[in-house]
């Protein structure tokens, strides 16, 4: 089955999660109060290997399995949905000191009222599906 | 080493470097696949494939050809389970004793002492019996008005803010600012102006409100 794969990568990457601690909501309150290096020290190694490892594919050091150049998609070069959308995801990560891929981890951990944050994260991205049109990007 | 050993080694709490470890391998496999690192793509996948096409163009599109990414989150769900079921250790969070003050003074009793702060609130197998002020993660909770903002408010704003800012932490903290786009970075910043607004001038008090 060829989805298996992407089944073993997310398997590493939730288990790597849970066991950093970087699905604890007390984590984030400790990381919004600049009260412990943990949380930095996640994001910033995890860019740290991200840069080496992108500059490698961008290069053609690396390839892709089926030998080609790993193509990077550049962000589109408006300001006003990072700055409003980034601060709306900012409160909502710290609000449940949660983010979209940790539900999936405590969903999986057992704590199954996640399926309800599940449901609102979803609603919220259908609401911004609709109102698309209206907002500032 | 005997399993025994390697299944305690596995189970102490990991180091902040393991970060880059496990981040790093996440981004080389994606990458050798010819795929990009973004979790919260999926909710939009998942709003297409319960038919949101008819409502919004922004839906219409092919799903399918996102089905990897929803295995990625099927995987995390996974790893989560056995993580937490298997190889959870302690069960606790091992913050400083600095947020165990912090948040013992938001609560206004000393609930949380160092070695008992449970890794996620809420009732499973991995918590031990916690005062009600920090059961906000139950299936009781969420009835109430102060859990109900902080679950179904919490992932309204997750939902609506990563789609209008294009990413989450996984796709603009981790490849965006991996691949030096200054657009991440200003949503990165966004984030945290977001995360400081909510963490210090409101969370305290929707956490006081009663439930």
């Amino acid at each position: 089955m060829k989805m298996f794969k992407y089944i073993v990568v997310g398997f590493i990457f939730g288990f790597g999660m849970w066991k950093l601690e970087a699905i604890s909501t007390f984590r984030i309150i400790e990381m919004f109060h600049f009260q412990s290096f943990h949380m930095y020290g996640i994001i910033m190694t995890g860019v740290g290997a991200g840069l080496v490892i992108t500059q490698l594919f961008k290069r053609g050091k690396v390839k892709t399995f089926k030998g080609e150049i790993k193509t990077f998609n550049p962000k589109a070069k408006t300001w006003w949905r990072y700055i409003i959308g980034g601060i709306i995801f900012g409160m909502g990560w710290a609000l449940t000191g949660v983010c979209s891929g940790m539900m999936f981890v405590l969903l999986g951990a057992g704590y199954t009222v996640f399926v309800v944050f599940l449901a609102a994260a979803m609603l919220g991205t259908f609401a911004y599906g609709l109102w698309r049109s209206w907002l500032p990007h | 080493m005997n399993l025994e050993q390697i299944h305690a080694f596995i189970s102490q709490p990991w180091p902040w470097w393991m970060g880059g470890v496990t981040i790093g391998f996440t981004l080389w496999i994606l990458f050798r696949f010819g795929k990009e690192f973004g979790l919260s793509a999926n909710l939009r996948t998942m709003c297409a494939a319960d038919g949101a096409g008819e409502f919004a163009d922004f839906f219409a599109f092919d799903w399918e050809k996102q089905g990897w990414n929803l295995m990625v989150g099927l995987g995390a769900l996974f790893g989560g389970y056995i993580a937490a079921n298997y190889f959870g250790g302690d069960g606790m969070a091992h913050i400083s004793q600095a947020t165990i003050d912090t948040l013992n003074g938001i609560a206004g009793k000393n609930i949380l002492t160092e070695g008992n702060v449970p890794i996620v609130p809420g009732t499973t197998i991995v918590t031990t019996e916690l005062d009600p002020f920090w059961s906000i993660y139950t299936w009781e909770s969420v009835f109430t008005l102060r859990g109900f903002i902080i679950i179904v408010g919490g992932g309204f704003l997750i939902g609506f803010g990563a789609r209008y800012a294009g990413g989450c932490t996984s796709g603009h903290a981790i490849s965006g600012l991996a691949d030096l786009q200054l657009p991440s970075l200003v949503a990165v910043i966004g984030f945290f102006v977001g995360g400081l607004i909510m963490t210090w001038l409101i969370l305290p008090y929707i956490l006081q409100i009663p439930y």
